[in-house]
């Protein structure tokens, strides 16, 4: 049954109710923005394990204390669908604190930060070039403004509107030894060069015994949801390409991280394709330096500890997460520990798995629908080491299953502002016969 | 009332519906205008080919009165999308077609509404010359219930009988054509399939796939170039080895029109379709078309054009005005008519805006119907394992 959406109103309705054998008084309250990813944290803390009394407590359901207070407090839900909709890709950027070991640092947004990671590249390495559909005049994100006028057209040049060609191109150069940076103008449109990449690029150095490979290939594009891209500029294909070993993806969540992972992938010996969350390109502005520098490849960053939960994500939604975190600890008084994942393949199973063994709790989050998506590679990965630790399944908040974008970025992108109905939800979690509850 | 008073002047004016040609009560009689008349157009070049097209094209009053009615409302249609844009009505992403309004509709003089057309994302102009109504299309423009699409498709994504829409991938929709094609030819009818695709997509390496197959399989599919002079932001000489686009399918004869004269491409688009239907396979046309807003609403239009170019386009080869030219010059129709049909025009699109902002959203239940075949309706989780939605087919 479909449920409708909530206004967005300032009145916090607060449930109390205690867990048995735990005296923890939680106030549930419904927000106007991050319910869902919120309500998901909330939900994993409750998490009833523990005594046999206190679970049989609660599968007798209704007449429990959890039940009834639950059921009282149902709330009325009138959907307002226009004013949800301004509200529903809201989330707010969160800078990181100015980077001190890299040198003086200036104020850049994320495009300017790409620019600066490729000026540094053109400027030290003579066999770098740039090319993809309207680069030369600085790209329809501004990635490249002013880089042709500074090297010159045979370094930085646009090619014709053939993905499949432009990476197939870029494979060559790259084997042939030209640092080569290809643009792909929006990752929705990245299908037509799969083949090159997961065919060609992935495999060339092991099928020629390490004798080729294409190393120095770096593929970039704009990434994800900007709330009107619709269908066909707003997809996060990061699952399709974590499928295939041999290639290395990663994607930033501001403009530090960006110039630091972005010259660590062109530096990298392996073919990598790099995702930069579009709608971040103005919005994310931080104080960036201007000297190159690199950020380690394969590494989760930490930036919250916490002890309750374990939430990952990348990109965007690293922001939302962010916003999360305050809120659980304000509002729930949840200690909340955030990993920002930046390389999805290979991605640093041991930072996350150190993560989950502490918490006992994993929340993971990403814009793509949910079926297949990477949050399951990590989920299954996560069950496979830290299953003892685990006090709860692990959640996934995430794109709507089979649902496609144009609706995404309005309705079913996580950050959105779906409601839920406690009543007919708690049921998720204390089923009747649930194999958790039976020890 | 509203409604009422519409249909009232209207047959007291005598105009009829939108399609057809004004049996006009005016001033004049019947007898004043000239019923038909004989133009000349350009010489069409060709390639792989013995002869062209005609050198004239003859016009009858009802076809002229009732291109110029159509031409005029992909104008104004698409002049109002572009306020509705702005006035942020309409979200998402908007091409508009305006300047290259010949195409569609004389592209439409040359078929009939049983042949089939599949184009790219410039597809509004197309989208009302293949049945749609203003109505329709204003209201998917602006994502609501009563849209072409159910208001799920938006600006890219219209279709109606034998259209294929409206496609937001460059150059995807070409192979589709050719298949539409061979379903024509297997199932015997004597249709074809016009695919559409600019001069931007003409670099894409599917195309010259479908140029392969279809010539192999000898499929009744007209292959059409339209050619703006822009691909997006790049002029053609930057983007293409070769900028003679008629002559790129190699192995299939071409042809290259002036897309502005709407005669022109009817003439051109009836050879065309001739050569299908006698299973000669495909053929290539390439139309030389220009559009004045830019690639797209986020597009202004003049960092890679001088508005010089726009304005001397507009004034020299203006579709629209072509057309009303040469029906005023040889008397097919009087001065006053054609304001009569440039205010009916008006009229409705105002009317289609009006809808088309008042018409309420799709409703929620529909975020994920039709995903899947006509199944029973089944659960499809949302963004938590809790949220649940319905799946209808």
């Amino acid at each position: 049954m479909l449920v409708p959406l909530r206004p967005p109103t300032d009145s916090t309705n607060h449930y109390t109710f205690g867990l048995i054998g735990d005296d923890v008084i939680v106030p549930l309250f419904l927000c106007r923005s991050l319910t869902t990813a919120m309500a998901a944290v909330a939900r994993l803390l409750f998490r009833v394990t523990g005594s046999k009394a206190s679970t049989a407590h609660v599968n007798s359901g209704a007449p429990g204390v959890l039940g009834t207070s639950l059921l009282s407090l149902s709330p009325k839900c009138s959907s307002k669908l226009q004013t949800q909709k301004k509200h529903a890709s809201h989330f707010t950027y969160h800078p990181d604190p100015v980077p001190t070991m890299y040198g003086p640092t200036t104020k850049m947004n994320l495009f300017q930060s790409v620019t600066s990671a490729l000026d540094n590249t053109l400027g030290s390495d003579p066999t770098a070039v740039i090319f993809g559909e309207d680069v030369a005049f600085g790209g329809v994100f501004r990635c490249t403004v002013g880089l042709r006028d500074k090297y010159g057209k045979d370094r930085i040049f646009n090619t014709p509107l053939c993905e499949q060609g432009i990476v197939g191109f870029g494979i060559g150069a790259a084997a042939a030894g030209a640092t080569a940076i290809a643009e792909i103008q929006f990752a929705d449109y990245i299908y037509p060069a799969f083949d090159q990449i997961v065919n060609e690029a992935a495999k060339y150095r092991y099928r020629s015994g390490n004798l080729f490979d294409c190393g120095n290939l770096t593929i970039r594009a704009p990434w994800g949801c900007v709330g009107h891209g619709s269908l066909y500029h707003s997809q996060s294909p990061e699952a399709f390409f974590a499928h295939c070993p041999g290639i290395k993806i990663v994607i930033p969540r501001g403009p530090v991280q960006c110039k630091g992972l972005l010259l660590s992938c062109i530096e990298d010996h392996n073919p990598c394709i790099f995702f930069e969350p579009k709608i971040l390109y103005r919005a994310a502005v931080e104080q960036v330096p201007t000297e190159a520098y690199t950020i380690p490849l394969s590494q989760a960053e930490v930036l919250q500890e916490g002890s309750d939960v374990t939430l990952i994500a990348w990109g965007t939604q690293v922001h939302v997460l962010k916003e999360v975190v305050n809120m659980a600890q304000e509002k729930l008084g949840v200690s909340c520990e955030l990993i920002d994942l930046q390389t999805i393949l290979p991605w640093d199973t041991e930072t996350v798995c150190k993560s989950v063994a502490k918490t006992g709790r994993l929340l993971i989050s990403h814009e793509a629908p949910v079926t297949g998506g990477f949050a399951a590679e990590i989920s299954s990965t996560v069950q496979e080491e830290c299953f003892l630790n685990l006090e709860a399944p692990i959640a996934r908040v995430c794109g709507c299953q089979e649902v496609d974008q144009l609706l995404i970025s309005i309705y079913s992108a996580p950050r959105s502002n779906l409601s839920e109905d406690f009543t007919a939800n708690r049921s998720y979690y204390f089923p009747s016969h649930c194999p958790y509850l039976e020890k | 009332m509203q409604k009422m008073m519409t249909i009232i002047s209207n047959v007291l004016r005598g105009s009829a519906s939108r399609n057809a040609a004004s049996a006009v009560v005016l001033s004049r009689s019947y007898a004043d205008f000239t019923p038909e008349a004989t133009f000349d157009i350009k010489k069409v070049d060709i390639y792989r080919l013995e002869e062209g097209p005609p050198l004239t094209s003859t016009l009858t009053r009802e076809d002229g009165l009732k291109y110029y009615r159509t031409m005029q409302t992909i104008r104004r249609m698409e002049l109002k999308a572009d306020q509705l844009y702005k006035q942020k009505i309409i979200r998402g992403f908007c091409h508009l077609y305006d300047g290259q309004e010949a195409c569609a509709v004389g592209i439409e003089g040359g078929i009939t509404l049983s042949d089939h057309l599949i184009t790219a994302y410039r597809a509004h102009g197309y989208t009302l010359t293949r049945g749609g109504t203003v109505r329709e299309i204003m209201a998917e423009l602006t994502g609501r219930r009563g849209g072409i699409a159910k208001g799920k498709g938006g600006s890219m994504h219209m279709y109606t009988k034998n259209f294929y829409g409206g496609n937001g991938i460059v150059g995807a929709q070409v192979p589709l054509g050719a298949g539409v094609a061979l379903a024509c030819k297997y199932l015997g009818t004597d249709q074809l399939c016009v695919s559409l695709y600019g001069d931007g997509a003409a670099n894409q390496g599917q195309i010259f796939e479908t140029y392969n197959m279809a010539s192999l399989w000898k499929l009744p599919i007209i292959f059409i170039c339209e050619n703006n002079q822009y691909g997006m932001g790049t002029s053609v000489e930057r983007a293409a080895a070769s900028t003679d686009y008629y002559m790129r399918g190699h192995y299939i004869p071409g042809l290259r029109v002036d897309g502005m004269d709407v005669l022109c491409v009817r003439e051109a688009t009836k050879f065309a379709a001739d050569h299908c239907r006698s299973g000669k396979g495909p053929i290539l046309m390439e139309l030389q078309t220009y559009r004045y807003h830019g690639h797209s609403m986020s597009d202004p239009g003049v960092s890679y054009r001088t508005r010089e170019e726009i304005q001397e386009v507009r004034s020299k080869s203006d579709p629209i005005s072509m057309l009303k030219d040469r029906m005023l010059s040889n008397n097919m129709a009087s001065v006053e008519e054609l304001k009569e049909i440039d205010i009916a025009v008006r009229k409705e699109i105002e009317d289609a805006a009006q809808f088309a902002t008042t018409d309420p959203e799709p409703p929620l239940d529909d975020l994920c119907s039709h995903i899947y075949a006509n199944e029973k309706p089944f659960e499809v989780r949302g963004a938590t394992p809790w949220t649940k939605l319905t799946s209808h087919s």
